[in-house]
């Protein structure tokens, strides 16, 4: 494992380019772009303003740069670096700008909801789409660019429109059964739509390309509901996370539960592997220290290591009792994330923030349970191998694969915190972002790996 | 008379003085009033003694009113009386005894009767008095725990009023509560219901804000918002752009239901695939199943004891089921290829059922056989934990005394080859010997020889060995005997000292002037004497002890230790007359000691004498020299 020299970023805008050949960051108002094998600077874009948002367009031949405040969007394109595009959205104001999966046009929403833009870069038309819904996904795309879903509401009632995304031709148009729409999500075949309710209610409602209902799943009322919601890659599963600290996963044919994943304090699986982060801080005599060595000893004593041990049943899990008086508890499951086989879902429940647990879904059983000595930050699987990397806030760098289990010193200097990773879409390397940092982490390839050898 | 004194006299004797006293008192009120008003004597002298003669119920001068009236009375008693009458008239004292007697002892059988009847009846009265007692005390007590028990059934009663007390004031509490309740639901329904209608008034405010908002924007016709371009881009498929049209837009309603059926057919596909595959697994089943069911002729012979097993016992068993089987068989083969070719309702539900159906008929025969096994089991508990262990030992047995014959034929015949082989050899040494004796004859042969030599020199070492040992004990013997004559010797010899020692004391004392102070010392006088008196009988002895020390050094038996007073094996022999002199006393005492002691003995003092012996000697000469050298080389006995 090779970790590469520490780039500056700002406000975590760092994307790899879809084609996986380019790496844009931001720094403050400048978009850097370079080459992800070498690191060399192939462009430099100046924004007006300090960029807030970044995206590359599909085909990874543009760069979005959004800058809220000002409701302004500039687009860079790689192959014309002299070429240049500017939305302003004026008085109205922006507070999110994406592209459509076609890379030629750019939606935005506007301040208050009110509508979403959508420009085209071919033809500098402009439509507006009305009574968007504010809500935690309100827009999707099919996996295959072909249509998007839009949570609107009218009435004080949910609806939910279907878009062609080749010319923005409304396929469907129909009223869902939810109290508070929270949020849509295609299904990675892009023909089941999964809608769910606002959490004072736990209802996921799945429609059909057509708009037909297929399934209502409820699992119970009078509690706060969902949390989170992943459909596993072959569409097969369902995910639902939810605020009583449960997974419930539904299948594709009769949108059934199939069963219920359980996230205990207690672990008492004996099918389980329970890996604990162990760290070891190096032993400092106090007498015999000197301010110099308190100096040499400085980095050392900021970078402890660490170890996973396999811990023996039953384990404590520790829990963080939420408060409840408040809202969003700090309680339930919140995030979730199949790997790109289907075989394993990682889950993470909040009210025990340093664990992140790894599910096997042939097994339907769990697997394995990381528990990490600090709050978990974030966790990705490889988008090629069953191999999950996760981060904590701290120098280290951990995986799971079925194999086993690792912690990674980031040898960055400075104090180099890992606040969020993103694997390249290859999975052989991994982007590591800090708070103004960003390191590049390549893994060991198989050829690499038969050259050891 | 005397027979009723006698018996008023042991009366009081025997029974109890306050039963007879209230028998008497009883009895005496009748008799006085009727019949005997004349007589003078009372009763209370009568029951206090009837010794008093006075006062007595019968006198010389009433005897036959005594008679009469005792007639009277037994009459009246119901006893036959008439023989005591008849031979009333004649004399005063003419009393018939013999009835007289009867009625006597009738009476004092009545009494006793009455007696015991009366001891009864106390025992009965006593032990109804106890009774009563009893139950009196059993009364009262059950009187208290009636009392206990009322108190307590009292107690519970006020226990219960106030819990009934309480469970109405509960209840009052919970209907006041459910009201609140309801009330309370009421309330959050209305402020549901309420906050319901607020937000989505605030929502249509809101929109209505959003709207009119979006309006001025649209009106103003915001300069601001605008899209600035280098210049326009090709779309991303290379593709123009195409106008809206009806055209377009059932163009897209058929690619969305293109992509659908899509979907579905993937779905269907799967579908087929999986259930192709489960119906695969169900024929598979099925087939084994029926092979293991039906008795097949060509089972494999590798199969192991247990399918054996199964397979007789299948063959007892389901003879009834055959027909059933085969044509259950039969259908499902059919309906097997059915289902290959046509996944029809039909031929499903026909497998599912022959399915079934086999499945019954494996699930009742595995439990016949798990009977079957734990019948074995138990058989095998019982009896057939040693059974194969048995076997095998009872082979292996056999195998190691065939081993053992064999092993012994072997030793046998080498035996019998090397008696041949030696004789021969030793034939043919000794002819040689004769003939040439050259050394002619090789190693191999002479060695041989050598060997034979050996072992019969060993043989005849050991006869002559048995030979010693058994002279030596004879030697033993002889000393124990030698020994118990020292000892009775040094006994007589100590007796003569005593006898010499008490004769010169005598003559001593007879000689001694010192006549008064005789009996002062007299105790002490044989000791001081004998202590004076023996250095110097000893003197003369000592000298011959101490040359021959040696020699009675070999001669420490445990018995002949040197006590005071005993007399020296040399001294013994002597008187024996075994040793001529002390000169010569060495050599003859020692031809009787161990003969190690005798061998060190004469080496050191003349070897002459030892050669001499050795070849001079007898018997026991020869036994002695053979002792000595056992260790040494053969060859000097060998000739």
């Amino acid at each position: 494992m090779n970790f590469s020299e520490v780039l500056k970023q700002s406000n975590q805008l760092c994307r790899v380019s879809p084609d996986g050949k380019y790496l844009a960051t931001c720094v403050q108002y400048r978009l850097v772009v370079r080459d992800v094998n070498t690191l060399q600077i192939l462009h430099l874009y100046t924004c007006l303003d300090q960029i807030v948002h970044m995206e590359w367009s599909s085909d990874s031949l543009f760069v979005l740069c959004a800058m809220y405040k000002r409701g302004l969007v500039q687009v860079w394109s790689l192959e014309q670096p002299d070429w240049y595009c500017k939305i302003d959205e004026g008085s109205i104001g922006l507070v999110s700008s994406r592209w459509s999966p076609d890379g030629r046009h750019i939606l935005n929403t506007t301040e208050f909801h009110l509508r979403v833009t959508v420009w085209s870069l071919c033809t500098k038309a402009v439509s507006y789409i009305k009574y968007p819904k504010a809500c935690q996904k309100g827009i999707d795309f099919s996996r295959d660019g072909c249509y998007m879903a839009l949570a609107e509401r009218r009435d004080c009632k949910d609806y939910v429109s279907m878009f062609v995304c080749d010319d923005w031709h409304l396929l469907r148009h129909f009223e869902t059964e939810t109290q508070d729409l929270a949020g849509v999500e295609w299904s990675p075949n892009g023909c089941v739509l999964a809608v769910w309710d606002s959490c004072l209610e736990y209802k996921v409602l799945l429609y059909s390309l057509d708009g037909r209902l297929l399934s209502t799943f409820s699992a119970y009322e009078w509690s706060l509901g969902i949390k989170s919601l992943a459909w596993s890659p072959s569409s097969q599963f369902l995910a639902i996370g939810s605020y009583d600290e449960k997974v419930r996963i539904l299948n594709h044919i009769t949108w059934k539960k199939v069963t219920e994943f359980d996230h205990p304090a207690t672990i008492n699986n004996t099918k389980a592997v329970i890996y604990k982060e162990v760290e070891r801080r190096p032993v400092v005599g106090s007498a015999d220290l000197s301010i110099q060595q308190h100096i040499t000893m400085g980095s050392t004593l900021f970078n402890t290591q660490s170890k996973y041990e396999i811990c023996p049943l039953p384990v404590q899990v520790p829990v963080v009792k939420p408060d409840l008086d408040r809202a969003n508890p700090k309680v339930g499951v919140s995030s979730m994330a199949f790997s790109s086989d289907n075989r394993y879902l990682a889950t993470k429940n909040d009210n025990m923030a340093c664990v992140v647990w790894v599910w096997d879904m042939q097994r339907l059983g769990l697997l394995a349970v990381l528990e990490q000595t600090s709050a978990v930050r974030c966790f990705q699987w490889d988008p090629r191998r069953p191999r999950l990397a996760l981060c904590t806030g701290n120098a280290k760098l951990y995986l799971w694969s079925p194999a086993g289990c690792v912690s990674v010193q980031v040898p960055a200097e400075g104090g180099f915190q890992v606040q969020s990773l993103n694997w390249h879409c290859s999975g052989d390397s991994l982007i590591l972002l800090g708070k103004e940092q960003l390191c590049l982490c390549y893994m060991e390839t198989e050829e690499e790996e038969d050259n050891d050898k | 008379m005397e027979d009723w004194w006698t018996t008023a006299t042991i009366e009081p004797s025997i029974e109890n003085h306050e039963i007879s006293g209230i028998a008497r008192l009883m009895m005496s009120p009748s008799r006085h009033h009727k019949n005997l008003p004349t007589m003078h004597s009372s009763t209370m002298p009568l029951s206090k003694s009837s010794y008093n003669v006075l006062s007595a119920f019968c006198t010389e001068d009433n005897v036959p009113q005594c008679i009469s009236y005792i007639n009277q009375e037994m009459d009246s008693l119901g006893f036959s009386s008439a023989c005591i009458e008849a031979s009333s008239p004649e004399g005063s004292g003419g009393l018939n005894t013999v009835p007289a007697l009867n009625g006597m002892y009738e009476l004092l059988q009545m009494q006793r009767r009455s007696q015991r009847s009366l001891q009864e009846q106390e025992t009965e009265s006593l032990k109804i008095s106890s009774a009563l007692e009893h139950l009196q005390i059993t009364n009262s007590r059950l009187k208290d725990q009636l009392e206990l028990s009322k108190r307590e059934k009292s107690g519970l009663h006020e226990a219960e009023r106030q819990l009934q007390l309480k469970i109405k004031t509960l209840q009052n509490c919970l209907k006041t509560e459910k009201d609140e309740v309801q009330k309370l639901q009421s309330i959050i329904a209305s402020r549901a219901s309420q906050y319901n209608h607020d937000t989505k008034r605030k929502e249509r405010e809101s929109t209505k804000l959003k709207e009119r908002l979006n309006q001025l924007l649209v009106d103003k016709r915001d300069k601001k918002l605008a899209i600035d371009v280098l210049n326009y881009l090709g779309r991303a498929d290379g593709k123009r752009s195409q106008w809206k049209t009806g055209k377009v837009e059932a163009r897209h309603e058929g690619e969305m239901y293109k992509s659908l059926l899509s979907d579905y057919e993937g779905r269907q596909r799967a579908l087929m695939l999986e259930n192709a595959e489960l119906k695969k697994v169900l024929q598979q089943m099925k087939r084994e199943m029926v092979s293991i069911l039906s008795p097949s002729p060509r089972k494999p012979c590798s199969s192991s004891r247990g399918d054996r097993v199964e397979d007789s016992l299948e063959q007892a068993g389901s003879d009834r089921d055959k027909e059933v089987g085969d044509c259950s068989r039969e259908t499902l083969d059919q309906s097997c290829d059915h289902a290959r070719e046509q996944s029809c309702e039909h031929a499903r539900e026909q497998l599912t059922n022959s399915i079934r159906q086999q499945w019954r008929r494996l699930k009742s025969h595995m439990e016949r056989l798990d009977s079957q096994a734990l019948l074995v089991q138990q058989s095998q508990q019982r009896a057939g934990k040693e059974l194969v262990p048995r076997q095998i030992h009872e082979e292996e047995m056999e195998r190691m005394r065939l081993e053992v014959q064999q092993c012994k034929d072997f030793i046998q015949t080498q035996q019998q080859l090397l008696q041949t082989l030696l004789t021969k050899c030793v034939k043919s040494l000794v002819d040689q010997r004769q003939q040439f004796n050259s050394p002619c004859y090789d190693d191999e042969t002479a060695a041989l020889l050598n060997d034979c030599y050996t072992l019969e020199e060993k043989e005849r070492l050991k006869e002559e060995w048995r030979l010693f040992d058994e002279q030596r004990r004879n030697f033993e013997r002889e000393r124990k005997n030698f020994t118990k004559a020292a000892i009775r010797l040094g006994h007589e010899k100590k007796a003569f000292e005593e006898d010499r020692a008490s004769w010169h004391k005598n003559q001593f004392l007879n000689i001694t002037p010192f006549v008064d102070r005789k009996r002062h010392s007299a105790s002490e006088t044989p000791r001081a004497l004998s202590t004076s008196s023996e250095p110097e009988m000893r003197i003369p002895s000592t000298p011959a002890r101490l040359t021959k020390s040696r020699t009675y050094a070999a001669f420490s038996t445990p018995k002949a230790a040197p006590v005071a007073g005993m007399p020296s094996t040399a001294d013994l022999y002597r008187t024996l007359r075994l040793i001529p002199d002390s000169s010569s006393s060495s050599r003859g005492s020692s031809k009787r000691g161990s003969w190690q002691e005798f061998n060190n003995f004469h080496s050191r003092e003349d070897p002459r004498v030892r050669s001499r012996d050795r070849y001079g000697g007898g018997d026991c000469c020869s036994i002695f020299s053979l002792g000595s050298e056992e260790t040494a080389s053969p060859e000097d006995t060998l000739q």
